[in-house]
C-alpha cells in the first residue's frame, strides 16, 4: 500500500542551497522582520484564554481547597498527579533529544533541539505546578525544602516523594540554563541583525556581549558538552524517580520494580510525539522546509515507533506480572483497570499508544504530515490516559474490598488540566515570536561540516 | 571625533573563508604573537591548538569538582538531617540508610555541575561585557552571521601596522581596518 507513493526519503539534514547567510537571515528575520502573523494572534488568544482558565481554577482551588476536585478516599491521587506525570514526561523528551543526541553527534539533532528544549522548559514548569496544587495547603509547599525551621522538623529523605521534589526542582533549574546557554550565540546573531534600538538592546542583553571569539567558542564547546553529559542521565533519573513514587507505594498494582523504565519509556514517547505535534505546523507556517527537512521528521517518527514498541513490551509486562506473582489483590486491581469503571482510559491508551502508531511502519504514513500530526496528538492524549488509568485504578481497588471506590472528575479538575495546556502554549507562542525556533549557529556548524559555507 | 586621539586597539581583517583566517592565525602563532583573536560565526576546531590549553582544562576540572562537591554536599546534608537533625525510625532501617540518599545527592550533583559550569563559563569568557573595542570594527555584525574576523591587537610587542596589513593581504582578507579602543 505504501509502494505507490514511494520516493527515496531525503537524507538531507539541510537544503543544498543553504549557506551561512541564508540560514542566519531566514531564522532571525522570522523574529526581527516578519510582521506578527495572523495565526499567532489566533493561537495566542486561545492559549491565553486557556491560561486564564488555569488562573481561575487555581484561585478557586486555593480558596476552597482540594475538595473541589474529584479526589477523595480511597482515590486521593487524581488528575493533578496524572497531569504531573504526563507533563514531566513530555518535558523529558526534549532534553533527551537535545543532550543524548548531542553526545552521540547526530547531525539531525540541530534542526529540532531548540523546539524540543523550549517545549521541555514550559512543560516542566506546568509539571512543577501540579504537586503544589495537589498539596492540601499550597502555601506551605516550602516545607519540602530542608531549611532550619523553628519546629526543628526536617524532610524525610528516605521517601521517593522527596526525591521527586529534588529531581523536579533541579531539573527545571538545569533546563533553564541548558536552554539559555545554547541561545547565547543566536542572541548575538539577532543583536547584530536587529535594526531598531529596542531589539538591539533586548537581544544585546540576552547575548551578554558574545563576540564569537575563538576563546568563547572553545569554552562554550567544553561546557556545553559536559552539561549535555549530565543532562542526559538526569532526564533518566528524573522520570525514574517519578516511577519510584508509585513503586514505593504499597497500593496493589503500584508496588512493582518495573515502573521506573516503564515511566521513562512512556515519557520519551510522549516527548517525541509532542515535539512532532508542535514542529510540523511551525515548520509549515514559518516555511522552514529547507531547514527542518523530511529527514528530521522521519527520524523522530522512527524513534516514536521504536519507543512505542518498547512501551508495548512494558504494557505486556504490566499485564503479565500480577498473574505471574499470583497475588489476588494485584490480579484484581489489574482486572479492574481493564474491565472496571475506568476501563475506557485503559483501552484509549492501548489504542492511541500501541495499536494506531503501528501505522508508522509504512513510509507513506511517516511522510504524510497531517496523519503524522494526528497520530502524535493521539499519542500525547493516549499517554495522559495511561497516567490517569495508572494513578486512579490502583487506588480505587486496593487490598480491602470495603475500601474500594471510584473516581469522577469535576469541572475544577478539568480547569487545571486544560489551563496547564494553555500555560504551555502561551510560553511556546512567546518563544516562537521572540527567539529563533531553530538553533542558527548549530545549523552553520552543520553547513561547515558539509562544506556549504 | 574631538579631543585626545583614541588609542589604537588593533588591526582587524575580514575573511570570506574561515580557513584563510585560521591559516593567518597559525602563522601569527608561529611568529610568536599572542594578542590576537579570531571571531567566527561557527566554532573553529582548528583554533584549539593555537589557544592556551589552560582554560579548557580548568573548565573541565571546575565542572568535575562541582560534581564531586554537589554529590558530597548533597549526601552529607541528608546524612546530617537523617542521623542528627531529625532521626526517625522508618521500618527499622539504620538512620544512615545511605542507598536512599543517592537519588537526591545525584540531582544536587547535576545542579551544581550546570550552575557552577555556567558561571565558570561566563567568567572564563569575561562575560557579560557591555563594551568591547572589537565591536567598533566595520561590518563586525557579520561575525555572527557568515564572515570570519581576525584582530591583531596593538598591545602585542611584535605589532607593526604595516607588516600586519601586508600579512592580511597575503591571506586574502577581504577588508582591513583599524579599530580604536
Amino acid at each position: 500500500m505504501a509502494a505507490t507513493a514511494e520516493t527515496a526519503p531525503s537524507d538531507l539534514v539541510i537544503g543544498p542551497e543553504q549557506n551561512y547567510l541564508t540560514v542566519s537571515e531566514q531564522l532571525s528575520d522570522l523574529v526581527l522582520v516578519q510582521p506578527t502573523p495572523l495565526w499567532w494572534y489566533g493561537g495566542m488568544a486561545i492559549s491565553s484564554l486557556l491560561f486564564l482558565w488555569l488562573v481561575v481554577a487555581a484561585g478557586y482551588l486555593f480558596y476552597f481547597g482540594v475538595g473541589v476536585w474529584g479526589v477523595d478516599i480511597p482515590v486521593a491521587w487524581g488528575w493533578a498527579l496524572a497531569n504531573y506525570v504526563w507533563w514531566i514526561g513530555i518535558a523529558s523528551g526534549g532534553t533527551f533529544i537535545s543532550s543524548l543526541f548531542y553526545i552521540v553527534g547526530a547531525d539531525w539533532r540541530n534542526g529540532v533541539n531548540r523546539f524540543a528544549e523550549s517545549l521541555t522548559l514550559f512543560a516542566a514548569a506546568a509539571a512543577g505546578l501540579m504537586p503544589i496544587f495537589h498539596l492540601g495547603r499550597q502555601g506551605l509547599f516550602y516545607w519540602l525544602f530542608p531549611y532550619p525551621s523553628v519546629m526543628g522538623i526536617w524532610p524525610q529523605f528516605r521517601s521517593p516523594l522527596l526525591w521527586d521534589f529534588f529531581a523536579l526542582l533541579c531539573y527545571v533549574l538545569n533546563s533553564i540554563v541548558f536552554w539559555y546557554i545554547g541561545l547565547i550565540p543566536d542572541c548575538a546573531t539577532l543583536r547584530d541583525r536587529a535594526t531598531t534600538r529596542r531589539t538591539q538592546i533586548f537581544y544585546g542583553i540576552l547575548a551578554l556581549g558574545w563576540r564569537g571569539s575563538a576563546r568563547h567558542w572553545r569554552n562554550f564547546k567544553i561546557v556545553y558538552l559536559v552539561m549535555a553529559g549530565f543532562m542526559a542521565p538526569m532526564v533518566v533519573s528524573v522520570h525514574s524517580i517519578v516511577g519510584l513514587d508509585f513503586a514505593a507505594g504499597i497500593a496493589a498494582g503500584w508496588h512493582s520494580t518495573q515502573w521506573p523504565p516503564y515511566f521513562f519509556i512512556g515519557a520519551l514517547y510522549s516527548g517525541w510525539a509532542a515535539t512532532l505535534v508542535l514542529m510540523i505546523p511551525i515548520r509549515r507556517l514559518y516555511r522552514l522546509e529547507r531547514i527542518v527537512t523530511e529527514r528530521h521528521i522521519e527520524v523522530i517518527s522512527k524513534l516514536m515507533l521504536a519507543t512505542g514498541l518498547m512501551l508495548a513490551y512494558c504494557y505486556a509486562m504490566e499485564a503479565f506480572q500480577p498473574f505471574y506473582r499470583g497475588d489476588a489483590a494485584e490480579k484484581n486491581a489489574f482486572t479492574y483497570a481493564v474491565f472496571g469503571a475506568q476501563a475506557g482510559s485503559f483501552w484509549v491508551r492501548n489504542t492511541f499508544n500501541i495499536f494506531l502508531p503501528q501505522l508508522l511502519w509504512f513510509p507513506a504514513i511517516r511522510r504524510s504530515k497531517p496523519i503524522l500530526v494526528l497520530l502524535s496528538l493521539g499519542i500525547v492524549f493516549g499517554m495522559w490516559f495511561e497516567r490517569f488509568n495508572f494513578v486512579v485504578t490502583a487506588l480505587a481497588h486496593d487490598y480491602i474490598p470495603s475500601e474500594w471506590g471510584n473516581f469522577s472528575a469535576t469541572i475544577w479538575d478539568e480547569g487545571i488540566l486544560y489551563g496547564s495546556i494553555g500555560l504551555v502554549f502561551v510560553g511556546f507562542f512567546l518563544f516562537v515570536r521572540l527567539l529563533p525556533v531553530v538553533s542558527i549557529f548549530e545549523l552553520r556548524e552543520v553547513l561547515r561540516r558539509k562544506g556549504q559555507e | 571625533m574631538s579631543g585626545e586621539p583614541v588609542p589604537l586597539y588593533g588591526l582587524v581583517g575580514e575573511f570570506v573563508e574561515a580557513d584563510e583566517a585560521v591559516a593567518m592565525a597559525r602563522q601569527l602563532h608561529a611568529d610568536g604573537f599572542h594578542a590576537f583573536d579570531v571571531y567566527s560565526p561557527v566554532p573553529l576546531g582548528e583554533m584549539e591548538e593555537l589557544l592556551p590549553r589552560r582554560p579548557r582544562r580548568a573548565l573541565a576540572l571546575i565542572m568535575f569538582a562541582a560534581a564531586i562537591a554537589g554529590l558530597a554536599l548533597g549526601f552529607f546534608m541528608q546524612y546530617a538531617i537523617a542521623v542528627g537533625g531529625y532521626p526517625l525510625n522508618i521500618g527499622g532501617r539504620p538512620l544512615n540508610s545511605w542507598p536512599a540518599f543517592i537519588p537526591s545527592a545525584w540531582e544536587i550533583c547535576a545542579l551544581f555541575v550546570v550552575y557552577i559550569g555556567f558561571v565558570a563559563f561566563l567568567a572564563y569568557c569575561r562575560l557579560p561585557l557591555l563594551y568591547h573595542p572589537i565591536f567598533n570594527a566595520p561590518r563586525f555584525e557579520r561575525a555572527s552571521q557568515d564572515r570570519t574576523f581576525l584582530c591583531v591587537e596593538a598591545r602585542d610587542p611584535r605589532f607593526d601596522a604595516d607588516r600586519m596589513a601586508a600579512l592580511f593581504r597575503e591571506h586574502r582578507a577581504a577588508r582591513i581596518a583599524e579599530v580604536s579602543e
